[in-house]
């Protein structure tokens, strides 16, 4: 990306996807923006039912939207119909958290691949397809006789690898990865980021990663954005992001992971959230975040927010947005008490 | 809504005797399956004091819970328990089912991963969180209402009145984990048992979890023994830790020796593959290969086959032994070059 304007790929623009049930309407997707540039690894970060998920099926148009664009390599999809989609789905291909979800566990792992390639008309013959799934179980390190064995005599890491090498079959531009992680083992997340990533160079692929491990996130991405209840709250480079977070919520959600160093878990200030995520069906008025929000002011009830910037390539959603270090700086840990000083008043 | 930004309790400040409340002592599980005998746990000892937590940390299929519910006696039919476990001053192997059911059920709380296998979804969250009390400590009705009110509230439930008739579904995950723990509580515990208990929740709330069981632990002097695979949470909890690894413990020992010094090339490696800030745009450190499966585990080390080091052959035939390396750290390795 040495281009100062990015080319981008696909494109969410004022997106929302609603949900109608007994409770009432849940906003998953709350007018939502957001491009993914070609060549970058772009994650989305939330909690559950913070719309991030939503917001990737929607780019692909797995779930339909209510108001707002979808706009994949240039194209407005927003309305096209089923078919018409099929085309585009070729460029953009998706990895699920569970692979053992996603397989069909009566076929063999050579027919799951291949799927896409006869759906796509990849492959036409029987040899050039089973070819083309050997190249592709070698692109993501397992043995071509893989592809005549069923889901479940796999482990979770291979299954995975499986699921990746199925979203490559149409050879896409564009991978939504959804918690491509979060079942597996300690031992083999790091095996398939470092696989995720390796593909990304050698393939020219761009990601879109959704995960809720913000240590992943912040490995792999070369942008983030945080979603609380069906809104971006603060997007930016990862370095702004952890290091600055200007957005209360994300400071108070990196607050929270835990660092395996009992040292510094001793020694931190966890920024405690009270109360839960409040329902998406009737969200808070003014900022949906300012409930929890250890600064609030009563200002924060009358306006939305919108995104605005707050440093070079960063963006939060705040009107009263933090400005400081986070980690490291004995600054920091003052910052914090004066706001919550300022809250108290409020 | 006010902020709170809190330390965590040190581990230092909190009551702390040197009574054992539970014992585990070589602790072997072996599960019959169509396909052989599953060793799931072999060789197994520690143990937890008043007021102190420890955390049995390991992947999937290492043994981390099965040690824990043989070692309350709750491991399935299939399996074949032998090894002691003392519970305060019982010999619970020795005791026949109904009296080690009713030790357990005054002395041990349980808190699982999902609240909802301890819940009963049909019943009022009141109800059920003093369900256990009415029995072992013969509370009426009344008494049990008021109480069941009393711990929502020592939980953190807002409106803990008004909630006690309110059934699980209607409280969010975080919230339903909250009632799981005030139920474990409800009998004052002197052994809290929790296994994944922020596996399924969000950070933020698993924050909270952390802040309130370290809180009442605090409060109420109890032993915590916290089962996860997150070696983030096991520093922010733990007293002691214990790796598990193919069914044995590879390391042990006060969280800070462990920490600082890992002995064990898979606790070295699993710290290690985790993403480092300082290190973006490097590849991370991964393990390869997946762990063992208990139907087939090695001779020697079980983590042999993925072992990066391998520097001492006799570690692939023959077990290493639990060998001390520091103040109260064992080490279950041939090896030790390079370490600390």
């Amino acid at each position: 990306m040495s281009d100062d304007t990015p080319d981008v790929i696909a494109e969410l623009d004022d997106l929302a996807v609603h949900f109608p049930t007994p409770a009432g309407t849940v906003r998953a997707v709350d007018g939502v923006t957001l491009a993914v540039h070609r060549g970058e690894t772009l994650g989305l970060v939330g909690e559950s039912g913070s719309g991030k998920s939503t917001a990737g099926l929607a780019l692909l148009r797995l779930v339909d939207p209510s108001a707002g664009r979808v706009r994949v390599a240039g194209a407005d999809v927003t309305r096209w119909s089923r078919r018409r989609l099929r085309a585009t789905r070729r460029h953009v291909a998706m990895v699920f958290q569970d692979p053992q979800a996603s397989l069909d566990p009566r076929r063999t792992v050579g027919d799951s691949i291949a799927e896409p390639l006869v759906v796509h008309r990849l492959a036409t013959s029987r040899t050039a397809r089973r070819e083309r799934v050997a190249e592709l179980l070698d692109l993501v390190g397992l043995r071509a006789d893989t592809a005549g064995r069923h889901p479940h005599e796999l482990s979770g890491g291979q299954r995975q690898r499986v699921g990746v090498a199925r979203a490559l079959a149409g050879e896409p531009d564009l991978i939504v990865l959804d918690e491509p992680i979060a079942s597996l083992d300690l031992s083999v997340q790091a095996q398939i980021m470092n696989l995720l990533r390796r593909l990304q160079r050698d393939l020219g692929l761009t990601y879109l990663f959704i995960a809720h491990d913000l240590a992943a996130v912040e490995h792999m991405s070369d942008r983030i954005a945080v979603m609380y209840l069906g809104r971006i709250v603060e997007t930016g480079p990862p370095e702004r992001i952890y290091r600055r977070p200007a957005h209360p919520y994300t400071a108070a959600l990196l607050s929270a992971v835990p660092v395996a160093d009992p040292r510094v878990e001793r020694q931190r200030r966890r920024i405690v959230l009270t109360g839960d995520i409040p329902s998406p069906v009737d969200p808070p008025s003014g900022c949906r975040f300012r409930t929890r929000c250890p600064q609030a002011r009563p200002a924060c009830a009358e306006t939305d927010p919108a995104l605005a910037e707050v440093g070079p390539g960063h963006e939060a959603a705040c009107l009263f947005p933090l400005d400081g270090e986070r980690d490291g700086s004995p600054g920091e840990e003052g910052g914090a008490t004066d706001r919550a000083d300022i809250a108290g008043t409020a | 809504m006010s902020e709170r930004t809190e330390r965590m309790p040190s581990q230092r400040q909190r009551p702390r005797t040197d009574s054992t409340v539970l014992s585990v002592d070589d602790l072997t599980v072996t599960i019959g399956t169509r396909r052989g005998p599953a060793r799931a746990v072999a060789g197994v000892s520690w143990q937890v004091r008043q007021g102190e937590t420890f955390a049995l940390v390991g992947e999937s299929g290492s043994g981390k819970s099965m040690t824990l519910l043989a070692a309350t006696g709750l491991a399935p039919r299939a399996a074949t328990v032998t090894g002691r476990v003392r519970l305060l001053d019982h010999e619970l192997t020795a005791l026949p089912d109904d009296r080690r059911r009713r030790l357990r059920g005054r002395h041990v709380g349980f808190v699982f991963q999902d609240p909802m296998t301890s819940l009963n979804p049909v019943l009022p969250v009141g109800r059920q969180v003093t369900e256990a009390a009415e029995e072992h400590l013969g509370l009426t009705r009344r008494a049990a209402r008021d109480r069941a009110v009393e711990l929502l509230e020592l939980v953190g439930i807002p409106s803990a009145a008004r909630r006690v008739d309110a059934y699980p579904h209607q409280f969010s995950g975080g919230m339903r984990q909250r009632v799981a723990i005030a139920m474990a509580l409800a009998c004052e515990p002197d052994l809290l048992i929790a296994d994944e208990p922020t596996t399924a929740l969000d950070v933020t709330t698993q924050a909270q979890i952390i802040e309130l069981v370290a809180d009442l632990q605090a409060r109420l002097g109890t032993a915590v023994v916290w089962v996860t695979h997150d070696l983030g949470v096991v520093a922010g909890i733990a007293d002691t830790v214990a790796v598990m690894y193919g069914g044995r413990i590879v390391e042990q020992g006060p969280v800070d020796g462990v920490f600082d010094t890992p002995t064990h090339q898979y606790t070295r490696a699993l710290l290690a593959a985790r993403p480092d800030p300082s290190r973006r745009g490097e590849d991370l450190v991964a393990i390869p290969g997946a762990p063992p499966s208990p139907l087939d585990l090695p001779p020697g080390c079980a983590f042999w086959p993925r072992c990066p080091v391998r520097a001492d052959p006799r570690c692939e035939h023959e077990l290493p032994p639990l060998t001390p390396v520091g103040d109260g750290h064992t080490v279950r390795t041939f090896y030790r070059g390079e370490a600390g």
